[in-house]
């Protein structure tokens, strides 16, 4: 096991390079100018010196590695002396975000609570609500319940998100008054009215993201549970005379979550960027969003360390989701 | 076989079975499933509004009429018109025919691609290796970053070559088919490499046949089902990721309408008008909806262990 996993992250950096390498060669290939905001009346010697003081002078394998050793050096450091107040990375130049004139992991520390208590908060609940679904489905295979179960499900991962969260706005904000339709995310929770504010204005991207979620994962549930419930074990646990809910809850239950757990680790990078649209649809500014507007600004150095982040997100959770199953699972073995 | 004796019981038999082909036994599956008859009769609704509703329907979509603006629902304008008067139904037509074409111009694409590499990988051992890291890396990309990214970076080089339409569907089409066929390579490498072991291809290859005819004849014939299961629900998941990118305002520019373009522009009047962002939104749904009923349909019908049950 500790081998395999010493192997997954040998695999993992090459490839994170890699990804990183095509990101910033995609940028690098794109026509746009960032100094094409620059006034017409700037004159042009003025214009190749800001060129110069963003570095963007350099051929572009300088500036990629440049950009590799302020990522993978300088933003370390400087996160160690933020946290114990050392001075190591005293003028050292950190990545610094085109559009705000500002280091971008400055920006993106300030945006990452706003979107891990709106998408977090969904997850777990969308988690939630899908486990008993998917059990109780799976116990009454072609009930009611598994019949209406399915075709929500069905619905929920069919519409997009953002008409469900449109559609949300339109019934719960503009007819009946009950949440806002905007993120407000200069409210400080301070007291019980400013929470009770924040709960209402949490509950329609919640509830959008947890439907999302809650149809995608019920259906693993189902089928996992599905799985489970046919085996021998189980037989084996009901003749001995166990309880139903021993034998559902406990046997089946816990050998049914081995799949879905993996499956639950290997969608939270993907929340994040499925959070870009509900971001946009109750403009909450988060990650999401803050991509899409430095996109829109042409600020590379902002994107790329967005972009990039996205990646390492996807290739930690599917470490984490291989490592989880082979520590669930006492069958699957790597070495 | 059907010279085979029918004398015989068994013989009878097996005639019997052998006129059923094996297409009929998935059609029958296929039209017991509830869910994939109500994909295919709305579908075949929507397709039939969108395809030959512009030969009834004479308005054009992209006229407008300033003293009809956002009118409700009338004889002259029976889904309404928008903020610059255009014939809501006429421009829904429209862009119903965009939203699928790009749905399916995008699974071909990735379809094929897909195929092609899953079928190289799983055929020739040498480059199977270095395909699958290739696979592995794409799968391991931030996909929506990037399409957003490619959309705004290449929209105005395409749309100089290409012209303002032909380039942001030639862009669309292919950020789409380029972050969605790793799915499918994945399931062909892992079907052709059981089938390539059958005897068979052994039979073929002994005979001389090159590889190549060996792939296309002998080969993708028999890993058919999974790829058109997949193909199907590719169609929906281009239609969804189409209309996302237009919704964030990075598709199609809004001359040139699609169902997803509709609802973004209908945004800035929800509050007033919620009507024509509720229109689009149900257009998106209901095909997505279709289709995937009736690519699960076609997933179970194709399946011999669960067909006949």
């Amino acid at each position: 096991m500790f081998n395999y996993t010493l192997r997954s992250l040998a695999i993992a950096i090459p490839t994170l390079l890699i990804i990183s390498l095509v990101i910033f060669l995609l940028l690098e290939a794109a026509p746009g100018d960032p100094l094409g905001e620059v006034p017409l009346t700037v004159p042009p010697e003025v214009k190749e010196k800001m060129r110069t003081a963003l570095g963007l002078d350099a051929a572009w394998y300088i500036r990629y590695l440049l950009w590799l050793k302020q990522f993978f050096w300088i933003e370390p450091l400087h996160l160690v002396d933020r946290i114990f107040g050392t001075g190591y990375a005293q003028g050292m130049q950190r990545v610094i975000s085109f559009q705000s004139r500002l280091p971008v992991m400055d920006v993106i520390a300030e945006r990452i609570p706003q979107t891990l208590v709106v998408v977090g908060m969904a997850y777990l609940l969308g988690v939630l609500i899908a486990v008993p679904i998917g059990i109780l489905q799976a116990y009454r295979q072609y009930g009611l319940f598994d019949q209406v179960g399915s075709f929500v499900a069905m619905i929920g991962f069919s519409v997009p998100t953002f008409f469900t969260g449109t559609l949300l706005i339109i019934i719960f904000a503009i007819k009946l008054h009950w949440f806002p339709s905007v993120y407000d995310t200069t409210l400080r929770v301070t007291d019980w009215s400013s929470f009770w504010a924040q709960v209402r204005q949490m509950t329609l991207p919640v509830a959008v993201l947890a439907l999302a979620n809650a149809s995608q994962f019920s259906s693993y549930m189902r089928a996992s549970m599905l799985d489970n419930l046919g085996q021998d074990y189980v037989r084996t646990a009901r003749a001995k005379g166990m309880s139903e809910r021993v034998v559902v809850l406990v046997h089946v239950l816990r050998n049914s979550l081995i799949a879905v757990v993996t499956v639950i680790a290997l969608g939270i990078p993907g929340i994040f960027g499925g959070a870009i649209i509900t971001e946009q649809v109750f403009k909450v500014n988060g990650l999401g969003q803050q991509l899409i507007s430095s996109i829109h600004a042409n600020d590379l150095p902002m994107v790329m360390t967005l972009t990039f982040i996205f990646a390492i997100l996807i290739i930690l959770f599917n470490l984490i989701a291989d490592i989880l199953y082979g520590l669930l699972d006492p069958r699957i073995r790597y070495d | 076989m059907t010279e085979a004796p029918t004398d015989t019981l068994s013989g009878r038999v097996a005639a019997a079975e052998a006129a059923r082909s094996p297409w009929r036994d998935v059609w029958d599956q296929f039209r017991h499933h509830r869910g994939a008859m109500f994909g295919v009769w709305v579908l075949g609704l929507i397709l039939l509004v969108v395809l030959a509703g512009p030969w009834i329907w004479h308005l054009d979509p992209t006229k407008s009429d300033i003293l009809a603006r956002n009118k409700p629902a009338s004889w002259a304008h029976p889904l309404g018109s928008d903020h610059l008067g255009r014939d809501l139904l006429a421009r829904m037509m429209a862009g119903g025919r965009i939203s699928l074409a790009v749905g399916v111009t995008a699974m071909v694409l990735s379809i094929l691609l897909g195929t092609l590499i899953g079928a190289l990988s799983g055929y020739f051992r040498k480059i199977d290796t270095l395909l699958m890291r290739i696979t592995d890396l794409f799968l391991a990309l931030p996909l929506l970053p990037l399409l957003l990214l490619m959309m705004t970076l290449f929209r105005d080089p395409l749309a100089k070559t290409f012209g303002p339409e032909g380039g942001i569907f030639i862009l669309i089409v292919g950020g789409i088919a380029l972050t969605s066929w790793m799915h499918t390579a994945r399931i062909v490498r892992g079907e052709v490499l059981v089938v390539k072991e059958r005897e068979f291809v052994l039979a073929a290859r002994s005979i001389g046949t090159p590889p190549h005819r060996i792939i296309t004849r002998h080969i993708l014939p028999n890993v058919l089902s999974p790829v058109m299961v997949s193909a199907t629900l590719g169609i929906a998941s281009a239609i969804i990721t189409e209309s996302a990118l237009s919704f964030l305002g990075l598709g199609f520019p809004p001359d040139f309408p699609t169902w997803g373009r509709l609802l973004f522009d209908a945004m800035e009047r929800i509050q007033l008008y919620p009507w024509q962002v509720i229109l689009p939104g149900i257009a998106i749904s209901l095909t997505v909806l279709s289709v995937n009923y009736i690519g699960n349909g076609l997933r179970d019908a194709l399946d011999p262990r669960i067909r006949g049950r």
